[in-house]
């Protein structure tokens, strides 16, 4: 019996050294666990010095009995509170054997088997809780160090979280100051655009400014010489008068061509005043009013504009006009400065198509631009055709989009189309379509709703 | 196209603008009256070859335009040369671009005389005098 509470003093005293880490945590308990163990050594090896067995059983028990109690009681030992509680059963049955052998030695040795029996099962019992205990001291540790583990992770994440905030505060920054960028690439960018319309119309303007001086030439010339007939008429009217006897037919005869003269340069007078507007018109922003305009005078005016204008420039250049209007006066609701913009753009491309293939072709080729206008289910349908170069399948998608050009560099901006297509269908509701063959012919329709 | 008068100097004048006829009449009324000047209107290149396929003989002086559409006034010229050399009337090339490119296509082309826009009546009048 006192070997087994040996071997249990030494074994647990090292177990709980151990387990607990005594030596570091509790120094003091952890001395006095040393103690214990020189106790059980000294109790175990005194019986064979001093000759009084008994005594040193009692000992034992109570040694044993200190030592379970106190590890017990102490609140630092409560993770081998119940090892210690198992190591009771095995003590009350060594003390029970004990008294038994005091009080009546008879009794103990009758059932000394069963003392001993109990002793084992007791040991047994004792080892099987150690078992126990050892599990459940290994979960706690597994748990405890699983703890210790999410708590790292826990540092880590925040320390991560912490990295992230700084990055996402960093990144947020740089957001900011590239959004801020953007939108003065943006202010900068619809600037640009604007200023690009701008020099669209001039550009197409200047295909004009020969076009125009041409046009303005002719009326002008026009009033010039009829005011010149009409000095001469009124000089021959003072003449006649003078005389004695004036013919009044001619007289007569005079003041009618007067008048007619005088019509003409109104007339006259009003196609310069017009083509002048006009042009001012296509330089200025519109005013987005949509009035009823006469669109076959537009087309018109606009025709013989570009070919005046693109003539000036190529003094060989000559190309044929044909003109086939439903009506002679077609109403149509349309920003007169927008559409008129639209029309240009077309001519332009109809009469330098036209030139392209006089250049490439020479004698025999007729160039001839067509206009034609007609009413089409409550629209306006105002068709221009010419037989230039026509328009390769490759480039005919992309002939409404922006900087889109097949024109050497310098001579288109690549807008005219995608604008006047943005001008048509966004600003009139209407339609802007080509049909071309290559090497044959273009042609673009344009529909808006009718006046 | 319009044949006014049928008297010995007849003029053609070929111009795409269709009061040039009114101006002319008015200008040379009083030697339309007196039947000295005869004047035809042609109002394009392609008109005027046509007149000049039956009245030839008769055209003294062709007065043309060179800016028009279709047909230019130095085609025209071309083609009258080509087409009628005998008798061969004499053309007046009109344009009011006072260029020296088209000044000296004309000539090359066998043009008699050369006048820009707005055209001076008095000088016209001294160069038909001259004919």
């Amino acid at each position: 019996m006192e070997f087994a509470y040996f071997l249990l003093v030494l074994f647990f005293v090292q177990y709980i050294r151990k387990t607990m880490y005594t030596k570091e945590t509790y120094p003091r308990w952890d001395r006095i666990l040393v103690y214990c163990r020189f106790m059980a050594i000294f109790l175990l090896c005194a019986p064979w010095v001093f000759d009084c067995e008994r005594v040193f059983s009692w000992l034992w028990h109570a040694f044993m009995l200190v030592f379970v109690v106190v590890l017990y009681t102490r609140k630092e030992f409560k993770s081998v509170r119940s090892l210690m509680m198992s190591i009771l059963p095995l003590i009350v049955i060594g003390i029970a054997g004990d008294v038994a052998s005091l009080i009546s030695k008879e009794f103990y040795q009758k059932y000394d088997e069963y003392f001993d029996m109990f002793k084992v099962f007791f040991v047994i019992w004792v080892v099987a809780m150690w078992y126990q205990n050892r599990r459940q001291q290994k979960q706690l540790a597994n748990e405890r160090q699983q703890r210790i583990e999410e708590e790292k992770q826990n540092q880590l994440m925040k320390a991560r979280k912490a990295e992230l905030e700084i990055l996402v505060a960093e990144r947020t920054e740089e957001i900011n100051r590239q959004k801020e960028e953007l939108v003065t690439a943006l202010d900068h960018l619809k600037t640009t655009q604007v200023q690009l319309v701008q020099s669209e119309k001039m550009a197409s303007l200047g295909e004009l400014t020969a076009g125009i001086a041409h046009e303005i030439q002719n009326p002008l010339n026009f009033v010039n010489n009829f005011a010149e007939v009409n000095t001469e008429l009124i000089e021959e009217l003072k003449e006649e008068q003078e005389k004695d006897a004036p013919d009044h037919e001619l007289v007569e005869e005079i003041l009618r061509d007067l008048a007619d003269n005088m019509s003409k340069m109104v007339h006259h007078g009003k196609r310069a005043d017009s083509i002048v507007k006009g042009m001012l018109m296509h330089s200025r922003t519109g005013s987005g009013e949509k009035e009823n305009v006469d669109v076959n005078a537009l087309a018109d005016e606009y025709m013989r504009l570009a070919y005046h204008g693109l003539r000036a420039k190529d003094k060989s250049f000559n190309a044929t006009l044909e003109k086939d209007f439903q009506n002679e006066i077609m109403k149509a609701r349309v920003m007169p400065q927008d559409f008129g913009r639209v029309l240009l753009n077309i001519f332009n491309n109809a009469f330098y198509a036209v030139a392209q293939r006089t250049k490439s072709e020479g004698d025999g080729y007729r160039p001839t631009v067509w206009l034609s206008s007609k009413l089409n289910n409550g629209a306006v349908e105002i068709r221009i055709k010419d037989n230039g170069m026509g328009i390769p399948d490759s480039a005919r998608a992309k002939i409404f989009e922006p900087f889109f050009t097949t024109k050497p560099t310098g001579q288109g901006t690549g807008l005219g189309l995608s604008l006047s297509y943005d001008i048509i269908c966004n600003g009139h509701g209407g339609t802007l379509e080509v049909e071309s063959k290559k090497g044959e012919f273009t042609e673009f329709t344009v529909r808006v709703p009718a006046g | 196209m319009e044949n006014t008068t049928d008297t010995q100097t007849k003029i053609l004048v070929v111009d795409d603008e269709r009061d040039i006829r009114s101006l002319f009449e008015m200008k040379f009324r009083r030697e339309i009256r007196k039947g000295e000047l005869s004047f035809s209107f042609a109002f394009s290149g392609e008109e005027a070859l046509d007149y000049m396929e039956g009245h030839a003989s008769e055209v003294v002086l062709i007065l043309s335009d060179i800016n028009m559409p279709g047909m230019s006034g130095i085609e025209l010229l071309k083609r009258i040369r080509l087409d009628h050399p005998s008798p061969n009337p004499k053309v007046m090339m009109v344009t009011a671009y006072n260029d020296d490119d088209y000044y000296h296509q004309a000539f090359q082309n066998g043009a008699n005389d050369f006048l820009t826009k707005p055209i001076d009546f008095s000088k016209l009048k001294e160069k038909l005098q001259s004919l």
